[in-house]
């Protein structure tokens, strides 16, 4: 009887790290592991904003029959009778990896320091090329701008190793509506030390309409 | 050309198109695909034509003159062929046409000096050459025999008449059973089955009626790899064949044929060739009167090697940055506008015409089971027929690289074969008769990928190799990726160090875990198969990685840091030439007696090397 109704409120069971968990069909891994109280890391991700999997600190190891296979756990979709682990010697490799790149990469940043360290990465063999950068691209910064916010005041320029956030043309613009969405959803202070590059000198806009 | 309205009226319009041949007249076949364009097989072209024009030939000596895609001997460049004679002249130089015009096309008489000769044979035509018999030609059957300007040459060589045979006697379902039967696996790099693809794309549009769309991947990226520029640029009915076959089997009424950006002459012939198509009425509406409609756009590349990725590609052509996407709903399901697709690439589509005309069971005979069919090379790098090749999957490598390629000029074996482009993986001569085929491929650590392979040979350092493919993706990246973006980073900076002698095999193993972490890690499979040269070079030459790391020696004398240059006193005859040739000024000595290379100051640029006439400089 209780099969039935599971099945009519479009619930699946799966389990996460040898605990039965039950998802709503539309459910990814991730969030059914938050719901759960069961930790998976993240850095690109937040609820206001569609995951993109760039990041790729979420992964897990995702186990159906006899294959199984490494997936982002935001996106992956929940699925009957899934068997996820969130810490196998192959997430954790890709985990500490990434995070000991992180350290070269934004090595100004407290909460990256402190992320790493919680997984035993305590310092990085990687060139440091900008030692006060703190942006790690997760591009949450520009989604909330264009998906919540509505004005695209920043976006990527360049792409690659070049990749970096911007705002268009590399000039303040009068898209920029102040909102502090972007800097709220920032995973690092990244977002905050550069907030004058992207809305320019407030109390000297015109606030005539939008820029492009 | 006439239009045709029915499938018979193909088979009419190609038999009146024979039989208005004139057969009485010669034909002379100028290649001008990518290899003998570079070697100016365009001005051999026109010195024909001049040459025809300036001497007034007689009507049964006056040839048709044909420009057409690549033959594959790309080293032999340019190629002409003349039938009915049959003769095969390689490395023709436009000073060369006046004799062949005079001596064979005139008095009927063959130019000797122009025939390729191998160990003392001298080959008359191409078909004798064992280059060209050791192939089998199916996806580039056309190629270097129509002229791809003109679709009676297309025709009269059966273009359209297994679409005809598809669309007016085979029911769609038919058409993908084939496909089943016939066990094509994608050419495009993954190997996925192409009827099961198909049938796919057929179940997704039953639950979600509407568009379905087919995408044809011509973005060939991969350094070195040249096939699907060869195919489009010489045979595009045979593309344009395969699309609406393909179109007609999963229901798809649009198409898009996605194409390089630096492939301007692909661009061009498929251009043509779509208009001549929706002339003839093989493309727009009600083609063939079945009812079926189809028309193809073309799309230039967006100049990016991650184009090529099936959901950037999709980004691009729906107008947003090139940028792939997670996908764990599979673009057969929710491709182009969030709509069912079928991507695929351009040998795979070429296939399609000959399957459905010789039927699925004859390919699925041909090769092993698991990878039937044939499979198109460009053979590049240390090796002397550099060229394009067609074979049986499963042959072993050294029947592509030394029966067919010839081996490395000048030395016994080869030391490593690069397959699967940039991203592949290396393979050591020790597995020269490994199968090539998808599955044998990937259980030595490399792979098919589009088809690409990179000859190398004692000079090549695999160090240096696997820093220079690396770097190339690091390049390529797309940035969105963390494994990717910074990872292929970090393994060039393990290598650039390795490359200095500095590390450990600790080290070594950290690197291995490093690919390990990308491999599982990364978005798309530009990053998850990017540390594949890396891992393999470790795998099978380990011991060349330790005598960096450990000896500090390169071996191959490529890395800079570790090779030192010095003058072998019994050589030098002192005559100074180095002296002027170093950029340093750090080779003294007296006027004929032995020079000395001062080490400290040497950049190891080689310059003095080059310049010896008598041997007399080391690399250690
Ligand atoms: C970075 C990257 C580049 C690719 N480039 C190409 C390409 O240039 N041409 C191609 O056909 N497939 C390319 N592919 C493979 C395609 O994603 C896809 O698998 C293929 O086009 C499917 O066609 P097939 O099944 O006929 O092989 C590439 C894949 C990746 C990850
Ligand atoms: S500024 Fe912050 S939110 Fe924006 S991309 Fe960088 S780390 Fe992410
Ligand atoms: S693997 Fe590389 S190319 Fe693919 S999404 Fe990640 S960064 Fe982009
Ligand atoms: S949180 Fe899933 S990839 Fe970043």
């Amino acid at each position: 009887m209780s099969d039935n109704k599971e099945k009519t409120d479009g619930l699946v069971s799966l389990v996460i790290d040898g605990q039965p968990v039950q998802a709503k069909e539309d459910w990814t891994v991730l969030e059914t592991a938050r719901h759960n109280h069961i930790h998976i890391p993240t850095l690109c991700y937040h609820e206001a904003v569609q995951a993109n999997g760039g990041c790729r600190l979420c992964v897990v190891e995702a186990k159906e029959g006899n294959w199984s296979k490494i997936v982002v756990s935001c996106l992956y979709p929940v699925k009957e009778g899934l068997q996820i682990s969130t810490s196998t010697a192959k997430v954790n490799n890709v985990r500490r990896w990434i995070l000991e790149m992180l350290l070269a990469e934004c090595p100004a940043s407290k909460e990256i320091r402190t992320l790493a360290e919680a997984y035993g990465v305590n310092s990085t063999r990687f060139k440091i090329d900008r030692p006060t950068e703190q942006c790690l691209l997760c591009g949450l910064c520009v989604r909330v701008c264009e998906e919540v916010v509505g004005v695209r005041a920043i976006s990527f320029g360049s792409r690659g190793v070049n990749k970096q956030v911007a705002t268009p043309y590399m000039v303040p613009n009068n898209a920029c509506v102040a909102c502090g969405s972007c800097v709220t959803v920032c995973p690092t202070g990244a977002m905050q030390a550069r907030l004058n590059m992207v809305r320019g000198n407030v109390s000297e806009r015109t606030g005539h309409g939008h820029a492009h | 050309m006439d239009r045709v309205n029915k499938a018979e009226d193909l088979r009419e319009l190609r038999n009146r198109l024979i039989a208005a041949q004139d057969t009485s007249r010669p034909v002379v076949r100028v290649c001008l695909g990518p290899g003998c364009l570079a070697q100016g097989a365009d001005k051999v072209a026109g010195a024909f034509k001049k040459a025809i024009k300036d001497r007034g030939l007689q009507a049964d000596v006056k040839p048709l003159i044909k420009e057409t895609g690549c033959h594959g001997f790309c080293k032999l460049g340019p190629l002409v062929n003349l039938d009915p004679s049959g003769l095969f002249y390689a490395q023709v130089k436009p000073e060369d046409v006046e004799e062949i015009v005079e001596q064979t096309l005139v008095k009927g008489q063959v130019v000797d000096r122009l025939l390729y000769t191998e160990n003392g044979n001298q080959y008359q035509t191409a078909s004798e050459i064992p280059f060209y018999a050791m192939q089998q030609k199916i996806a580039t059957r056309n190629l270097g025999l129509i002229d791809p300007i003109l679709l009676e040459d297309a025709i009269i060589n059966g273009a359209y008449l297994a679409a005809a045979k598809a669309l007016s006697y085979m029911k769609p379902e038919d058409v993908v059973k084939e496909l089943e039967l016939s066990g094509l696996r994608g050419r495009g790099g993954a190997g996925f089955p192409t009827g099961r693809k198909w049938r796919s794309a057929v179940d997704a549009a039953k639950k979600s009626p509407g568009m379905v769309y087919i995408v044809c991947n011509g973005d060939e990226g991969d350094p070195g790899a040249f096939m699907d520029r060869a195919i489009m640029e010489g045979d595009p009915h045979g593309v344009l064949e395969g699309m609406l076959i393909e179109a007609y089997a999963v229901g798809a009424n649009q198409g898009f044929l996605y194409v390089r950006t630096e492939y301007p002459i692909a661009v061009k012939n498929l251009k043509r060739a779509l208009d001549q198509a929706r002339d003839l009425g093989m493309l727009g509406q009600n083609i063939l009167g079945t009812g079926f409609d189809f028309d193809v756009q073309i799309n230039r590349g967006a100049g990016a090697f991650v184009c090529g990725e099936s959901t950037a590609l999709f980004s691009s052509i729906e107008g947003k940055a090139g940028e792939p996407r997670a996908k764990y709903i599979r673009s057969v399901e929710r491709g182009l506008w969030g709509r069912p697709t079928v991507l695929n690439n351009v040998e795979t589509l070429s296939n399609v015409p000959v399957i459905i005309d010789e039927g699925g069971d004859w390919y699925a005979h041909i090769g092993p089971a698991n990878s039937p069919g044939t499979k198109a090379f460009s053979l590049v790098g240390k090796v002397k027929n550099v060229g394009l090749v067609e074979v049986p999957m499963g042959v072993p490598l050294s029947r592509i690289v030394e029966d067919i390629g010839g081996g490395v000029p000048g030395k016994d074996h080869f030391k490593a074969v690069q397959t699967g482009g940039p991203s592949g993986g290396c393979i050591p001569y020790s597995l020269k008769d490994v199968a090539v085929d998808f599955d044998s491929l990937i259980k030595i650590g490399s792979m098919m990928g589009s088809g690409g392979m990179i000859v190398m040979d004692d000079t090549d350092c695999v160090v240096d190799v696997a820093r220079y493919f690396l770097h190339f993706l690091e390049e390529e990246s797309c940035g969105k990726c963390l494994p990717c973006r910074l990872g292929l980073k970090g393994m060039v900076e393990f290598l650039d160090r390795f490359s200095r002698g500095e590390g450990s095999e600790e080290e070594l193993d950290e690197l291995v875990s490093l690919g390990e972490a990308i491999k599982d890690g990364a978005l798309c499979a530009l990053g998850g198969s990017a540390p594949n040269p890396v891992l393999t070079t470790i795998r099978y030459f380990r011991d060349e990685y330790l005598a960096h790391i450990v000896d500090k020696k390169c071996p191959a004398g490529v890395c800079k840091s570790l090779i030192t240059y010095s003058i072998d006193t019994d050589k030098c005859t002192g005559c100074g030439l180095c002296v002027r040739n170093c950029p340093q000024s750090c080779i003294t000595g007296e006027t004929k007696t032995p020079h000395t290379i001062n080490g400290e100051a040497c950049v190891r640029c080689g310059m003095c090397l080059e310049s010896c006439k008598f041997g007399a400089i080391n690399v250690a």
